[in-house]
């Protein structure tokens, strides 16, 4: 049961790390540095919902902003509305969810092949961004909120303590929110993963014919996983609205679809720290480089360094073609092979994961 | 007489143009076991197919107990109890042995009962050595076997296998030859092989494809002298 161990230390150690970073961060650091590190906490969160129903689903969501993005604009439409948030955070898990569930229906159950899924799934999203682009006019408003079109929805009302408008969430309080999601999202999925569902899906995933000749029905169970990922993923969009206090439909980009996959990509699928790994490797990475900084610097490093897409695609490109199985499994693997030739000598090599090809 | 577990009416599939199957009606008996034979393309893979719900005929029926399921899907017909060895193993590459087990054993059982079940299983198809092994890693011979085990685990009424010997070496034929009869002690089966040595271990009838139709439908020995079968199959296989 060496392997059970592992997977205990592994999960004590992520648990360990999780509980000193909710503690510490906010004592250590600046006000700017724990924003900054709220919005990866949060971001993780929806790595982690593509890493579900990709790396163990096996479905392939190029649309995964879709949901994320409905997640921030349901919280805040509600939010204009009701003026209470525990309605809209509510709403901003439930109607994604039953976005991506009519959707995955007619995906799943249409016997869409994986290429086309791919394609309705980013058609998807992009036609969210370009309605939502087009609604700037005082005409379209939901109740008292107007939806702002290319402008977005400023001035978003922060999460208030359940049932309490007179306790908002503080800047502060809301790292704590984000972190202690992060980690109930992290361990919530391990103990999925571990469930007979989890291990249901992994084996449709790795051959849905011979799933569904055991007698699983492989379009319930995708349409399950990828409910449960959209509606992650709009939990993440609500605490998103919240950071910033703001929404805009560049959250249904192609940008932003494609840097989620990136961070699936390079963390590792099939694993679950991975891309909150790569995630916020990667965001700290464009941070740090000035990406984000509308201008970039003055010289003409800085410009090219200021280019995230430029960023992303090299980054991909590196990872695809000197990493393909993403820096957590390949770690992994390293690791395992030092014990190996340390600890036993000669003896034969641990057998490789079959994904690894 | 007691009704056939198996039956089909007048089944058809056809691809385009190309009649893969045409108008079998075939039966099979409870506990029956029967081999089927016939060159390649004769429609043995497609027949199964249909049996299985992997294929919508495109005419006939197929009734299971009296039951239509030519329209049925495959997990609802694995569920009523037909399970299937494809011809090239269809398992999971990227599991363990056990978990693979565990996947076909989990249908039926759950918990502590799971857990006995997969080990009595990895026991009789002799791969509990191998449990924690990638299935992707093992040897065709092996992977046959954990097929067969995934099969057997899921409990089906009636098995088919497609070419369980292939690929295996004689003493993992001789053997596969033995569990066969042994699960056509409380199971039926029906067999498609080219090895008539295999054959003659583990049957008794045997149903000749040709062309997609059936040609004859007859006892082993008969079968064997049939100037037609020689003609259309042993022919072929004694001059290769």
């Amino acid at each position: 049961m060496n392997a059970r161990l592992l997977n205990l230390v592994g999960l004590g150690l992520v648990g360990a790390v999780g509980v000193a970073f909710l503690v510490l961060v906010p004592r250590l650091f600046e006000l700017d540095v724990v924003l900054e590190l709220t919005v990866y906490m949060i971001m993780a969160i929806l790595a982690l919902s593509l890493a579900l129903i990709w790396g163990y689903g096996g479905i392939l969501c190029f649309g995964q902003s879709a949901f994320f993005g409905l997640g921030a604009y349901t919280y805040a439409i509600a939010m204009f509305n009701i003026g209470e948030s525990t309605v809209p955070l509510l709403l901003a898990v439930i109607v994604p969810a039953a976005f991506a569930a009519l959707l995955g229906y007619f995906m799943f159950y249409g016997r869409i092949s994986d290429v086309y899924l791919g394609v309705i799934t980013l058609t998807v999203t992009l036609i969210l961004f370009n309605s939502i682009n087009s609604t700037a006019g005082p005409e379209f408003h939901i109740g008292s909120a107007r939806l702002g079109g290319f402008n977005g929805i400023p001035g978003i009302p922060p999460l208030n303590l359940p049932g309490n408008k007179a306790a908002p969430i503080d800047l502060e309080g809301m790292f704590y929110l984000a972190t202690s999601a992060l980690l109930a999202t992290y361990f919530g999925l391990r103990l999925l993963l571990a469930s007979r569902f989890g291990r249901i899906i992994v084996g449709i995933r790795e051959n849905e014919r011979r799933a569904e000749l055991l007698g699983y029905d492989p379009r319930a169970y995708k349409l399950a996983t990828f409910t449960i990922g959209g509606a992650l993923a709009g939990f993440a969009g609500c605490l998103f609205a919240n950071w910033g206090n703001f929404v805009s439909p560049t959250i249904f980009g192609l940008a932003q679809s494609a840097q989620i996959i990136i961070w699936v990509i390079v963390g590792g699928r099939g694993t679950l720290i991975g891309p909150i790994v790569g995630c916020i490797g990667i965001q700290w990475l464009t941070t740090a480089l000035g990406a984000n900084q509308p201008s970039g610097g003055s010289d003409l490093w800085a410009k090219i360094f200021a280019n995230a897409p430029l960023i992303f695609g090299i980054i991909l490109i590196a990872f695809v073609l000197l990493v393909p199985k993403g820096l957590v499994p390949t770690l992994g693997d390293i690791g395992q092979s030092l014990l190996v030739s340390r600890g036993k000598g000669a003896k034969r090599l641990q057998p490789k994961r079959a994904e690894e090809g | 007489m007691a009704a056939p577990l198996l039956q089909t009416q007048d089944l058809s599939m056809h691809f385009g143009g190309v009649r893969a199957v045409r108008h079998v009606n075939f039966s099979l008996a409870e506990g029956e076991l029967r081999c089927l034979i016939g060159p390649n393309g004769a429609g043995k893979s497609t027949f199964f197919k249909m049996l299985t719900g992997q294929l919508e005929p495109t005419h006939g029926q197929v009734l299971f107990r009296g039951r239509d399921i030519s329209h049925a899907h495959a997990h609802d017909i694995a569920r009523l109890g037909i399970g299937i060895k494809t011809q090239v193993p269809s398992v999971f590459d990227g599991l363990s042995v056990r978990e693979n087990i565990w996947l076909a054993a989990n249908r039926l059982h759950s918990g502590d009962k799971t857990r006995r079940v997969v080990d009595e299983m990895l026991e009789r198809v002799g791969l509990t050595e191998a449990a924690d092994r990638l299935v992707g890693q093992l040897a065709h011979g092996q992977r046959q076997w954990v097929e067969l085990g995934l099969v057997l685990a899921t409990d089906p009424e009636l098995i088919l296998l497609d070419e369980p010997a292939a690929g295996m070496t004689h003493e993992e034929v001789n053997k596969t030859a033995e569990l066969v009869r042994e699960i056509n002690r409380t199971k039926a089966l029906i067999v498609v092989e080219h090895d008539m040595q295999f054959i003659r271990m583990i049957a008794k009838q045997v149903t000749v494809f040709n062309q997609g139709s059936v040609l004859v439908e007859d006892t082993v020995d008969n079968i064997m002298r049939n100037p037609q079968v020689r003609d259309i199959y042993l022919g072929k296989q004694a001059a290769a």
